[in-house]
């Protein structure tokens, strides 16, 4: 056992995190707090010219062909430097969608029912008809919501509360996905190779299907029309063929699928875990700027870090934040559903929490819009609802205490 | 970054399960935790067990990673604790092996590994708690003795150790963390009183301990005259290294069970509870993930733990206190029944946050040492 980084895993995250410090420093940050819903093209060619969404690809299918460890410290390092845009919606469809790997296709999922970067995005993945823009709480983040189903579709697609099956994410690795990029695409649409939805992901239940004899049935319906990839999409065109409730439970537990009503797939592990990675990277930049301000804000005639109460809120940052590290990082190597669980739940906490307590570190100034913390306040939140939020993560691991 | 074992510490956990399967059987039935005469006689006899089959020394001279995994599987087969083994194995005897002389190493190392003495950690003084160095048993010199005078607090197996590890005052004008010498002190020498303390779980886990002009040998002082402060530093980082392993297997075990409890008196239906549940396991993998990252750390920087004991003692001691709050949510009104399972281990859990550094030290410590924050005043 080694669970520590190695030299190349500490050399890619500071590769990054130079990277990102070059391409999206803070005025950058600024300027594009100041251009919502804008995505700076050239940063997103930039991000796949450095690997950064073909890293898991194998390099024969032209990636860098490293794994989810890698992948988390990437992530990680984007959660930090508040990357804007769909950065894992694209990540995961590197495989699958043309040009993602390389940065020249943006592309954006729906999750539940919301869809982050919809408008800006080029393939968005599930189905988004009808789909209406929220004034996003993140200024970085903006949002549709995607409308809920009629009564009776969203009554059958309700799953029981206890489906926590043993699952490997690692089975999400894009090479194994392009082995069966059938299941959910519709070849007609969008010019037949966007493979859509769960395809590039068989682990958002499609593992649990497969054992069950159930691919190919699965495959003509899961997701089927509605997991559909859309090129550029026009906000409340005619939904596609919507999924009905054949499709049995998916065995992830990571979320319902279709438990939102909208049909489309539950969230793909792996999509969880690069999830909380972010969550990490905001944990760790927070406590950066909260003992940052605790060394330098004078008050009483002393640094406000000296006095233990805005002593101990910083200890508690640092405490969070690597515990929520170890539990990404191993979640990583293992792939394990219930890893990944653990890891988005002590992630969001760190992120969350950790923003809250960077902000009354920083006193009137953390109110400010001037100041960074309420970005990543903001950021945490938007992404703790991902993959529907933290209770699915809760009610999987409970199911696993109780196997 | 790689959570897999290499060949070797395979067969060493293969073998180790082998050998708990045969021996756990034979082991005499569990004493009763008020009986401290069977208690130390069980817990020795463990340890005894231990060194006959070869793995007495796994504390000291096995790597990190052996530890931990001879930890884990003696907790998972549900082998003794250290029990009145653990100042022995985990304070002193690390420190007499990192600072002794070979003499004294020669002296005390082999009885605490075969199983044949007690130690106990005379640290703690009514007006020297989180302020350790501050500490005012005096000890003067006599001749080849050390004379010492004063009284400690809070010391546990008292009653039942033969040696203390003791912290004394041998130069008061020295700054306070310059004038304290570490001493080995045998627990029959004249002027020693021993006085049990109730714990709030009604039992005797610890005492004070008068010393009223106890002579203490020069050959027992480990470490330079005034150096004392700097020996204890070794003990308190080994205390906070893997000492919590098999406790982080035990919590994950309870929490399975507690599982099965609420399924079988029906709360699990309540979603609250359910997801606390839950969240709980998501606390314990991290912990445990937490443990083999440190263990990882220590191997790479040459067996030391370092600071990530206090990161992970802050962590785990919260941890242990949810744990069995939620236990008693899982119980309902039977967690007031002192006989009901899981009962007492909620009340043993409130001395978490306290013995071994407080929470509020281990941020202090966390935050100046590993943030840099400037120290308060
Ligand atoms: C079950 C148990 C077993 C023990 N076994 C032993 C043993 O075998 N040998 C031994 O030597 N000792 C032992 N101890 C003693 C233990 O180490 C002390 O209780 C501990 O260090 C705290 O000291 P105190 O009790 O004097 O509390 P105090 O130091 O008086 O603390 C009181 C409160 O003030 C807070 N506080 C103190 N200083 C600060 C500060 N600088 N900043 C912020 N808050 C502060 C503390 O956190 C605490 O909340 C044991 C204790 C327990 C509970």
């Amino acid at each position: 056992m080694r669970f520590q980084l190695t030299e190349d895993q500490s050399a890619l995250r500071a590769g990054v995190r130079e990277l990102l410090d070059r391409r999206f420093g803070r005025e950058a940050l600024r300027a594009a707090v100041d251009a919502p819903g804008r995505l700076d093209r050239e940063l997103w060619r930039a991000l796949g010219d450095a690997g950064f969404f073909a890293l898991r690809l194998p390099e024969a299918d032209g990636g860098v062909g490293l794994g989810l460890p890698e992948a988390v410290l990437v992530f990680e390092e984007a959660g930090r430097a508040l990357l804007p845009g769909p950065l894992v919606a694209t990540h995961l469809a590197a495989g699958s969608v043309a040009g993602a790997a390389t940065g020249e296709t943006v592309v954006a999922a729906a999750d539940g029912r919301l869809v982050e970067w919809l408008e800006a995005a080029d393939v968005v993945r599930g189905a988004v008809a009808g789909a209406v823009p929220l004034r996003s709480v993140d200024p970085l983040t903006p949002l549709h919501r995607i409308p809920a189903p009629t009564p009776g579709e969203a009554a059958a697609d309700r799953r029981p509360p206890d489906g926590g099956e043993t699952h490997t994410a690692a089975g999400s690795r894009p090479a194994e996905a392009s082995a069966h990029p059938g299941s959910g695409a519709d070849p007609g649409a969008a010019g037949g190779e966007h493979a859509a939805g769960a395809s590039a992901h068989p682990g958002s239940g499609g593992h649990p299907r497969a054992a069950a004899g159930g691919r190919a049935a699965g495959s003509a319906r899961v997701g089927g029309g509605s997991a559909r990839a859309e090129a550029k999409p026009r906000v409340g065109e005619a939904p596609g063929e919507r999924r009905q409730a054949t499709q049995p439970p998916a065995g992830t537990g990571t979320g319902a699928v279709g438990a939102d009503g909208t049909g489309n797939p539950a969230p793909d592990p792996v999509a969880i875990l690069l999830t909380a990675a972010e969550q990490l990277g905001t944990a760790v930049r927070v406590q950066e700027l909260a003992v940052q301000h605790a060394r330098t804000r004078e008050q009483f005639g002393q640094p406000v870090g000296a006095f233990q109460a805005v002593k101990h809120l910083c200890a508690d940052l640092l405490v969070r934040t690597e515990t929520a590290r170890v539990a990404v990082y191993a979640a990583a190597v293992t792939g394990d559903a219930a890893d990944i669980a653990a890891a988005r739940l002590l992630a969001d906490e760190a992120a969350v929490r950790g923003a809250r307590d960077c902000l009354q570190v920083h006193g009137g100034m953390g109110f400010t819009w001037e100041a960074d913390v309420h970005l990543h306040l903001k950021r945490a939140w938007v992404r703790a609802r991902r993959g529907g939020g933290g209770t699915e993560s809760e009610e999987l691991l409970a199911a696993r205490l109780a196997a | 970054m790689d959570l897999s074992y290499t060949p070797e510490e395979e067969d060493f956990r293969a073998r180790l399960r082998e050998w708990l399967a045969k021996v756990l059987p034979t082991l005499p039935p569990k004493p009763s935790p008020d009986d401290w005469p069977a208690r130390r006689a069980y817990d020795l006899g463990w340890q005894r067990t231990l060194y006959e089959a070869g793995y007495a020394d796994v504390h000291w001279d096995a790597s990190p990673t052996l530890r931990l995994i001879f930890l884990e599987e003696t907790e998972r087969a549900g082998a003794p604790y250290v029990g009145a083994n653990f100042v022995g194995l985990l304070h002193a005897g690390p420190t007499i092996a990192a600072e002794g002389t070979p003499a004294q190493r020669a002296r005390w190392l082999p009885p605490v590994l075969r199983g044949e003495e007690v130690w106990c950690q005379g640290f703690s003084e009514p007006d020297a708690g989180s302020d350790l160095a501050s500490l005012r048993t005096r000890a003067w010199r006599d001749g080849d003795d050390y004379v010492v005078t004063g009284s400690k607090i809070w010391t546990s197996h008292a009653e039942v150790a033969d040696w203390c590890e003791l912290l004394v005052r041998t130069d008061p004008d020295a700054p306070k963390h310059r004038g304290i010498t570490w001493l080995a002190m045998p627990m029959d020498a004249t002027g020693i009183t021993v006085r049990p303390l109730r714990t709030l779980a009604g039992s005797a886990e610890f005492a004070e301990v008068f010393l009223d002009e106890v002579r203490v040998p020069v050959a027992n002082r480990v470490g330079a005259e005034n150096d004392g402060w700097r020996v204890t530093m070794v003990t308190l980082s080994f205390e906070r290294g893997t000492a919590f392993v098999g406790e982080v297997v035990a919590c994950r075990r309870v929490l399975a069970e507690l599982a099965v409890e609420a399924r079988r008196n029906g709360r699990w239906d309540d979603p609250v509870l359910r997801r606390r549940l839950g969240r709980l396991e998501a606390e314990f993998r991290a912990l445990w993930r937490l443990t083999q990252w440190n263990v990882s750390g220590a191997e790479a920087s040459g067996g030391v733990p370092g600071v990530g004991g206090s990161v992970f003692k802050l962590r785990y001691s919260h941890a242990r206190q949810e744990l069995y709050d939620t236990a008693a949510e899982v119980l309902g009104s039977d967690c007031l029944d002192m006989n009901r399972p899981w009962v007492l281990d909620r009340l043993s859990s409130l001395s978490y946050t306290i013995a071994a550094g407080t929470s509020q030290i281990q941020r202090n410590i966390v935050a100046e040492r590993l943030l840099d924050l400037p120290k308060g005043r």
